[in-house]
């Protein structure tokens, strides 16, 4: 397989790579484009946004307003003021988080670096369907996912897995094993003994792990949900107030079988067996393999692409930075038609990056992400948000897109050429009709949408 | 909030609640003859495993009470539809139509589908195929396909389109908000650059179409509208200075769920009521979509489930009154299926929620049903009756509803349906003798 031209490369790195060219950002890579792409894995990981406090902080503050709540509403006063003031707040603060998590994509030189990170905050997804974790959405993404992007598959597993975000998001936290000496204890003094909850077993197997096609059954993950018993977050009155906590007599006594082989461990080491067993299991590799190529290449990939990927995965033990130079170095990665469509978020942040811009705030992008079908912090299911060209090339989003780069364009281009953005945007991958269309624009705005809405841009 | 509500910031808000409307079907069958040609199908997916043991109680049933502790629906608290079974009492809607003859209960249904994965499940539903990944396209878009060569109309009300409406007739999408004038320089242009590209060129164009139709269904709703206009500038960023320092401003709404609870919960009621009338105003336009799809999210209840199936079901009760009652006369020629990916656990789970089982309730509705009483067998919560030890075990597929549906109500050829609507179903039969 023979690569494209340099100049395709740098414009094909930038804009598949990346999100979406800045100013200068094609010309840097035109050397290398390769070599720009792999100077950006580094150890400690992915870049962390501005500000922004720990999840530990945050939820605090949701239980302080809980427990407000509370009084006020044995008052008489659930609207009081301060009640209103402190949910606002929480709420801004969510929002802050998506506007600096925004605002990192739309500045960073290594835009590589960062939607790499976005794919595993997305593998790992957790949603804000509760005010406890949209609080914690942007912490968990600090925290849990992006020191360990360029780690080990394992610890981002674990990492992710013992989050008190996941930990709620996914009832985790609540889960209690049926003859656990909490339950007993429950039992004996005639209250109603809390049990079992496997939907985060089950979403490991099936989203973060081996996928649903490697073979378990109901049983695996019942046994899988029982070794997590424990995987709890403390409350306020407990030693680790608001960060993960093994509850050891919450933890399901006994030995446990997953998918075939036999966990004797006690305590938490049980379930980090699990994990780590699931971590090295070719299932994985393949699942991991498969959604790599299919998020940055293809919606339906090389095959040589993902076995590529997944040989790269089993022969460093899930090393995720090998992961990152293997996919750089593959040259079906680089065929030069565009066929992933970006999604509301890629195409917001490459249209600030095109005009070297950020949002100014969060009230100008949320209800554009929204509107597209991508409200912050959101994504409808434990899935994450979806890949396919087909769920995001929705007529009506089509629409929006272009009322969005109308507006867009209103507001910037009457300071910019045209023609010199289409060419430092797209590079190579600018195509003549595109390039005839923008320079016969009747105005520079019309030019702009035309470029913002053109195939190239939307594509990459 | 003492300012009314637009009819945008309303179907906004039920967006908002995860609630999406998409439609198919249009002029071509408006031009077809025949009692049929007046026929409407609207399917509603409930998304996240709907508890059927909630939906419709089976309080006369034995072992339900015992097997669902604190999350059984009480016997005096349920609508009462018979010796076994009743509603959820915030289904009203629902159950004055039961009393009607106008609404039945399939209690114990199921798609082919045993591995209780929310996005197999959903993917088996909504392809209609016999198991995962056998097909990639939605089957009402093949129902179109199979009604005959036709320019169908099509529209999904939500910024992304659902697999059981993907496929090969280009199913157009719209959602509340300004429209693009389609005269204008920009879209001719545009559609120029397209023509090269097989997925933007056909979404576009029905893009354009779609937002004229939409306009005209805003209209007739409501003969004084409500400005829909938003500036377009205002969406985008009001200075490009990297420097200046962000004003605080109030977060996304809904950004969280937290319980503003009752309140919020009468408010979600009626934006899902008029969605429902919105979409029955589409519907009843001359030459508008004769099929639709509606999704409700938010049916996943591992835990806290009283409270949340509580909202959900209020919810799915409203869409369905509104829908009912915008389509006024026409409501005698239409068919509304609820139906989920798979019911959850016959036991109440450990923190007050129950986990992914197997057979769930779907609800039939619709003018011109004929009475009767459940729809296909109940196999009893009796322990031997469970499926695998812990689910309601399904009696009837969901595919054979859906076929009987399609042949006796909307009149689609059977050899069509079962080679391809519903490929590979000849276990399911389908039930026959509902309208």
């Amino acid at each position: 397989m023979s690569l494209p031209s340099n100049d395709m490369m740098a414009a094909i790195a930038a804009t598949r790579f990346g999100l979406g060219s800045r100013p200068d950002e094609i010309d840097a890579a035109r050397d290398d484009p390769r070599g720009f792409l792999a100077a950006q894995v580094r150890p400690e990981g992915a870049d962390q946004p501005q500000g922004g406090e720990g999840s530990a902080q945050r939820l605090a503050e949701v239980s302080d307003y809980q427990m407000q709540k509370r009084d006020a509403k044995a008052m008489g006063d659930p609207k009081a003021p301060p009640v209103k003031d402190a949910q606002k707040d929480l709420r801004q603060q969510a929002g802050d988080d998506f506007l600096a998590r925004a605002r990192l994509g739309a500045t960073t030189d290594a835009a590589f670096r960062e939607r790499w990170a976005l794919f595993w905050a997305n593998h790992f997804t957790v949603s804000a369907t509760s005010l406890a974790v949209g609080s914690v959405a942007g912490p968990f993404e600090q925290e849990a996912i992006r020191p360990h992007v360029f780690g080990r598959f394992e610890d981002l597993l674990v990492a992710s897995s013992t989050h008190p975000a996941m930990l709620l998001y996914l009832d985790q936290a609540q889960s209690v094993g049926p003859d656990s000496r909490a339950a007993q204890y429950q039992r004996k003094t005639g209250k109603k003994a809390a049990g079992l909850n496997e939907n985060l077993a089950r979403e490991i197997l099936e989203l973060h792990t081996v996928g649903v096609d490697a073979g378990y059954r109901q049983a695996d993950v019942t046994e899988f949900a029982r070794a997590m018993t424990g995987f709890s977050v403390g409350r306020p009155k407990d030693p680790n107030p608001h960060r993960f906590l093994f509850r050891d007599n919450a933890h399901e006594p006994g030995a446990r079988t997953v998918m075939g082989r036999r966990y004797p461990q006690e305590g938490q080491d049980q379930a980090l067996a699990v994990m780590r067993d699931l971590a090295a299991s070719p299932h994985t590799a393949r699942h991991v393999a498969t959604k790599l190529a299919v998020h940055f290449v293809s919606d339906t990939p090389p095959p040589a692409l993902v076995d590529r990927l997944r040989k790269t995965y089993l022969d460093s033990d899930g090393r995720l930075d090998e992961m990152a130079r293997a996919l750089v170095a593959a040259p079906e990665a680089w065929d030069p038609v565009p066929v992933k469509f970006k999604t509301p978020y890629e195409f917001a942040i490459s249209t600030w990056r095109a005009v070297d811009a950020q949002p100014s705030g969060i009230d100008k992008l949320a209800p554009v992400l929204t509107g597209l079908g991508q409200k912050p912090f959101s994504p409808p299911s434990p899935k994450g948000w979806a890949e396919e060209a087909q769920v995001w090339c929705a007529p009506d989003a089509l629409i929006k897109r272009l009322r969005f780069s109308e507006g867009f364009a209103a507001v910037v281009a009457d300071r910019l050429d045209p023609n010199l953005l289409a060419r430092t945007t797209l590079g190579a991958r600018l195509t003549p009709p595109v390039a005839t269309a923008v320079a016969r624009a009747e105005t520079r705005r019309e030019a702009m949408a035309l470029l913002l809405m053109s195939p190239e841009f939307q594509r990459r | 909030m003492t300012a009314p509500l637009s009819r945008r910031s309303l179907l906004l808000q039920a967006a908002g609640l995860g609630v999406s409307v998409s439609f198919l079907g249009g002029s071509a069958f408006a031009a077809a003859d025949g009692p049929m040609a007046r026929r409407k199908l609207v399917v509603v997916i409930c998304r996240g495993g709907m508890d059927g043991l909630t939906v419709s109680p089976p309080i006369g049933d034995p072992d339900y009470a015992a097997l669902r502790g604190a999350v059984a629906v009480a016997p005096d608290q349920a609508l009462k539809l018979d010796g076994t079974f009743g509603l959820h009492p915030a289904l009203e809607s629902v159950h004055a139509l039961a009393l009607k003859g106008q609404a039945r209960i399939a209690p114990a249904i199921a798609s082919p589908d045993r591995a209780r994965s929310h996005f197999e499940a959903q993917d088996v539903l909504e392809t209609g195929a016999a198991q995962v990944y056998g097909v990639n396209t939605g089957w009402l878009n093949r129902t179109l396909e199979a009604m005959g060569p036709s320019k169908v109309e099509g529209l999904s009300v939500g910024a992304t389109a659902p697999l059981i409406l993907r496929g090969k007739v280009q199913a157009a999408s719209w959602s509340p908000g300004k429209g693009v004038d389609e005269t204008a320089r920009l879209p001719t242009l545009l559609q120029d650059l397209y023509k090269a590209d097989p997925l933007m060129g056909p979404a576009f164009a029905r893009g354009l179409e779609t937002e004229a139709m939409a306009q005209a269904a805003m209209t007739a709703l409501n003969p004084a509208p409500v400005p829909l206009s938003t500036d377009t500038a205002a969406m985008a960023p009001r200075t490009m200075n990297a420097s200046e320092t962000t004003p605080r401003v109030p977060a996304p709404p809904a950004m969280t769920q937290d319980a503003q609870a009752i309140a919020s919960q009468r408010q979600g009621r009626e934006a899902a009521r008029k969605l429902g009338s919105t979409l029955a105003g589409f519907m009843v336009q001359p030459g508008g979509p004769r099929i639709a799809a509606i999704s409700l999210d938010g049916w996943d209840t591992h835990a806290g489930q009283v409270g949340q199936l509580n909202t959900r079901l209020s919810y799915l009760d409203a869409v369905l009154d509104g829908l009912n009652t915008g389509l006024g006369g026409e409501w005698s020629n239409t068919v509304v299926v609820a139906a989920t990916e798979f019911g959850r656990t016959a036991r109440v789970n450990g923190t007050g929620g129950t986990d992914h089982g197997t057979g769930s309730t779907a609800l039939v509705l619709g003018g011109g049903l004929k009475t009767g009483g459940i729809v296909g067998d109940w196999p009893t919560l009796k322990p031997a009756a469970l499926f695998e030890n812990r689910d309601v075990r399904p009696s009837l597929d969901l595919r054979g509803l859906f076929k009987g549906v399609l042949a006796d109500h909307m009149g689609v050829d059977r050899g069509a349906l079962e080679t391809k609507v519903f490929p590979d179903s000849a276990d399911a039969k389908p039930v026959t003798g509902l309208v």
